[in-house]
């Protein structure tokens, strides 16, 4: 099993809103930045990497059933997405690297 | 009597902020009841994406969720534009969101199609200057 925090560890991800739990498992990852794209393809467990850091993607991820919202690029969080991801118990983590960059280091552990 | 749980939200035009709380809650009521979770994120995201449509589209509008045993009926109703062309409106890439919804990430055109397979049903009545009905529905298997 790979979880959250494992990624975080070997990926160096700051994390923004821990969740509910970073031992939860990530079973596949998706990038994408609009959200109807995210709603049809990303799978339930994904690790979801974009740049959009608003109130209306935690909505999604929440929706959607993703394991965490990655941002890359040192994406910037909105406060209202802070707060309603803490009341929601999502996880978003950030790192200054690329989506690209990310989903490669994700590939490496074979999801 | 029935033996139906119905829920009720109205789904204000003006909050972005807000939109996709009716879906966050319906998806909370069906984690309780004990819903299967693909049924659950069927529905969740049929949901948001036909609440969303009315925030962005129609200023608002109100929905209403029947929960039975072997199924559930989702009614999205709005006072909007209403939709001249449904053929066209429901094809991937069609959309008519002004910029800066874009810029939050939606307007990709692919809501209503995302509707049509995350729902087992789905049916538009619309209204040129009249508004819009979505009616879904989920079968529990
Ligand atoms: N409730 C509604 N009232 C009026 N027009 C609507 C409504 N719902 C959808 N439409 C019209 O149908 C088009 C397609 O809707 P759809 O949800 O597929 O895409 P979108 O909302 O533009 O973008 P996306 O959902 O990908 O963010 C919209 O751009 C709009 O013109
Ligand atoms: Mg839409």
């Amino acid at each position: 099993m790979f979880s959250i925090s494992e990624l975080v560890e070997k990926a160096n991800l700051k994390v923004l809103v821990e969740g509910d739990t970073l031992e939860k498992e990530i079973t596949g990852c998706y990038c994408g930045d609009l959200l109807s794209w995210v709603m049809s393809r990303a799978k339930s467990g994904d690790a979801w990497i974009t740049v959009m850091g608003n109130i209306n993607c935690v909505a999604v991820a929440l929706l959607a059933d993703v394991a965490c919202i990655i941002l890359s690029e040192d994406a910037v969080l909105d406060d209202d997405a802070k707060l309603k991801a803490e009341a929601q118990g999502i996880t978003i983590l950030s790192t200054d690297k690329t989506t690209y960059d990310t989903a490669c280091i994700i590939n490496t552990f074979g999801v | 009597m029935s033996n139906s749980v119905k829920l009720h939200y109205d789904v204000s035009g003006e909050d972005f902020t807000r939109a996709g709380e009716a879906s966050g809650n319906i998806k909370k009521v069906l984690k309780e009841i004990g819903c299967d979770a693909d049924l659950i994120r069927n529905v969740s995201i049929a949901t948001y994406e036909a609440e969303i449509n009315m925030v962005i589209h129609a200023n608002g509008g109100v929905v209403d969720v029947d929960i039975f045993p072997d199924h559930i009926d989702i009614v999205l109703a709005d006072q909007g534009p209403g939709i001249k062309d449904v053929e066209l409106a429901m094809k991937e890439g069609y959309s008519t969101a002004p910029d800066n919804v874009r810029s939050l990430g939606f307007g990709a055109g692919m809501g209503l199609p995302n509707i049509k397979k995350y729902a087992d049903e789905m049916k538009i009545e619309t209204e040129v200057g009249v508004g819009t009905t979505i009616r879904l529905k989920f079968y529990i298997k």
